[in-house]
């Protein structure tokens, strides 16, 4: 049975890309009614940062078994 | 009255969590092979498996929303129930409680009883924990869908089914262990869900000094206004958490509620499962950053009119709950608003599959086996737990209708906890730290103390007696009288198991060997290193511990 931990690198993975995605999109082309502090981006940077430790969780996970 | 709106980004989010943990559960079937593997997740978990999902079984979507609120009406007295009200239990579990718990090699607290003392403690305690878990997973399942009927607008009964349908199928499919992944899942969920917002919170604000300095003093402390409780926003006294928060309800709910120590009997060994709850008080431990801060974020924001942040009115009474899900609208653009909203849906499901799971283990081990088919084989169980669970999770639907027919079932919910889990922790201590404590004496101990409880609960609710004469103050919050109550339903329960132990006849000591410390050789640590036992890690934890109230004082 392959860890949980490495489960919960994909779903970070997943979730990660698509609000990485959305916050470019957001980027591009702003929102008629920005959100406080908008001006900072949270979505981009934390859907960043979920990609990238899903990626590192998914990864030194990929192997291990539970038995 | 709704407040969030939803993009397809944020559909596409919650869609995936829901397709996630579906997945998994059909991907664990092939795991869960026998009734050990349903029951306890075949007793193969490391300790920091076992451990998050100790904490998360605990961490329910309802608890965040309730206690950010609560934060706002309370202040920092709120991180009582993080430190003084969780820490000192969860460290006592793994020292002292799971070496009887786990060696015994029970599946269900219940079993313990029935070792320690007769079957009839057992069954006793069996049924209580049955009728809580289903009465709580129901008036759950109605918070969940009211919150998601009053803050993002879904139709009620449809996130209702849809909700407890996913939970029955995926804890159908493989039992504990899929509960157990799916509450991992969720912990991860509701950090990065909602680390943002307290974060953004204290941007906004200018800093952690900044929100400490804009609310009232008393709401900014932990301790030093807590020997007059007019002064405090709790209203009251110390005495009442330590005794009552800090020792009965807290060892009460963290020692011996089946929920959250089913997830240590699931550990692979003795060390991890001692492990389980002390790793969980690291993370519970920090809990306080989203919930006890957002809460004073929106605190300070809503005291700030030029901040347009102001908490929703429901027939003229601020609603409370409303503080997390308007920070989330605040803050959140689109894509993070379904991770918060998934959070909070996680936390809910991840709820109700621990308390389906923990209902179908006792159902099966401690009433269908215990009184109606002792004989059951192997594949009996099995099935039969997955029986309880569909029906275990019907009647959870039920009950969430019947909420919602009687609301204020919901005043109910401490009640409910106070009724089984504070005598119960009296029972237990006694049971596993003095040797002649007799079957019976537990168990009119037992039902003097859940029907003391009770009968509290109904005295103040409808003013039979003075709140004061149980409450030690003039002053005094609902809260403070939950606390209060607890500490008397345990203390009755205490002095009837002496009294009644007194003129009782004793279980034979050979019967009591590994279940009663005295008559349980100590085992040596072995090999491992001093700073990976228990013991040590344990130390560091409530040495943490101390210092955040010393801190916070």
């Amino acid at each position: 049975m392959k860890s949980i931990w490495y489960f919960v690198g994909l779903l970070l993975i997943t979730m990660g890309a698509i609000i990485t995605a959305s916050g470019l999109y957001g980027l591009m082309v702003p929102p008629a009614e920005p959100k406080v502090l908008a001006s900072l981006h949270p979505d981009l940077w934390w859907g960043i940062f979920m990609l990238a430790f899903g990626l590192v969780f998914a990864r030194l996970n990929r192997k291990k078994v539970v038995r | 009255m709704v407040t969030l709106g939803l993009s397809p980004v944020d559909w596409l989010v919650i869609l995936v969590y829901f397709a996630f943990i579906l997945g998994l559960g059909i991907y664990l079937k092939r795991f869960t092979r026998n009734q050990e593997d349903f029951f306890i997740a075949g007793r193969k978990n490391s300790s920091w498996v076992a451990g998050i999902a100790f904490l998360s079984a605990n961490l329910g979507a309802l608890e965040l929303l309730g206690m950010t609120g609560n934060t706002y009406k309370y202040g920092m007295y709120v991180a009582h129930f993080y430190w003084i009200g969780a820490v000192p239990a969860m460290v006592f579990l793994g020292l002292y409680m799971m070496p009887f718990y786990y060696s015994s090699r029970i599946h269900s607290v219940p079993g313990y009883l029935k070792l320690r003392f007769d079957e009839k403690t057992r069954v006793l305690n069996a049924l209580a924990f049955a009728v809580m878990t289903l009465l709580v997973s129901g008036i759950n399942l109605y918070a969940m869908a009211l919150v998601l009927h009053t803050f993002v607008g879904w139709n009620w009964d449809v996130s209702m089914w849809v909700s407890a349908g996913t939970v029955a199928a995926y804890v159908t499919l493989s039992g504990l262990l899929s509960a157990i992944f799916t509450e991992i899942i969720q912990f991860f969920l509701i950090w990065f869900g909602l680390f943002l917002v307290s974060v953004l919170g204290i941007v906004e604000i200018g800093g952690v000094g900044e929100v400490f300095a804009r609310i009232p003093p008393s709401f900014a402390t932990l301790w030093s206004t807590s020997a007059d409780p007019a002064q405090n926003g709790m209203a009251i006294t110390w005495a009442g958490i330590v005794l009552g928060l800090g020792f009965v309800l807290s060892f009460g709910y963290w020692t011996t509620d089946f929920l959250v120590v089913q997830r240590a009997f699931s550990a692979r060994d003795l060390r991890a499962a001692r492990m389980t709850p002390i790793i969980a008080s690291f993370f519970k431990m920090a809990v306080p950053f989203l919930v006890i801060m957002a809460g004073l974020v929106a605190l300070a924001l809503a005291r700030d009119p030029n901040s347009g942040f102001a908490l929703l009115q429901d027939g003229g009474q601020i609603n409370y709950d409303s503080a997390l899900p308007l920070l989330i609208q605040r803050y959140y653009p689109t894509g993070l608003i379904g991770l918060g909203i998934t959070a909070l849906l996680a936390g809910f499901m991840a709820g109700q599959a621990g308390n389906v799971s923990a209902f179908n283990t006792v159902w099966t081990y401690d009433i269908y086996r215990a009184l109606i088919n002792p004989r059951a084989s192997d594949e009996l169980l099995l099935w039969m737990g997955r029986v309880t669970t569909v029906v275990g999770i019907v009647l959870s639907v039920g009950t969430a209708y019947w909420a919602k027919s009687f609301p204020s079932i919901m005043d109910y919910m401490q009640a409910i906890f106070s009724w089984v889990n504070a005598p119960l922790f009296a029972t237990m201590l006694l049971g596993m730290f003095v040797v002649w404590i007799t079957p019976n004496g537990a168990f009119w101990g037992l039902l003097a103390g859940m029907g003391s409880s009770f009968v509290l609960f109904l005295a103040v609710k409808f003013a039979w007696i003075n709140p004061a004469s149980i409450t030690m103050s003039a002053v005094a919050s609902d809260m403070a009288a939950n606390f209060w109550r607890a500490w008397w339903a345990w203390l009755i329960c205490f002095a009837v198991t002496i009294l009644v132990s007194c003129f009782t006849r004793k279980k034979p000591r050979e019967e009591l060997v590994g279940l009663v410390k005295g008559l349980t050789a100590e085992k040596a640590a072995g090999s491992i290193p001093f700073i990976k036992t228990p013991e040590f890690v344990g130390i560091v934890s409530i040495i943490i511990f101390i210092l955040l109230n010393i801190y916070y004082w």
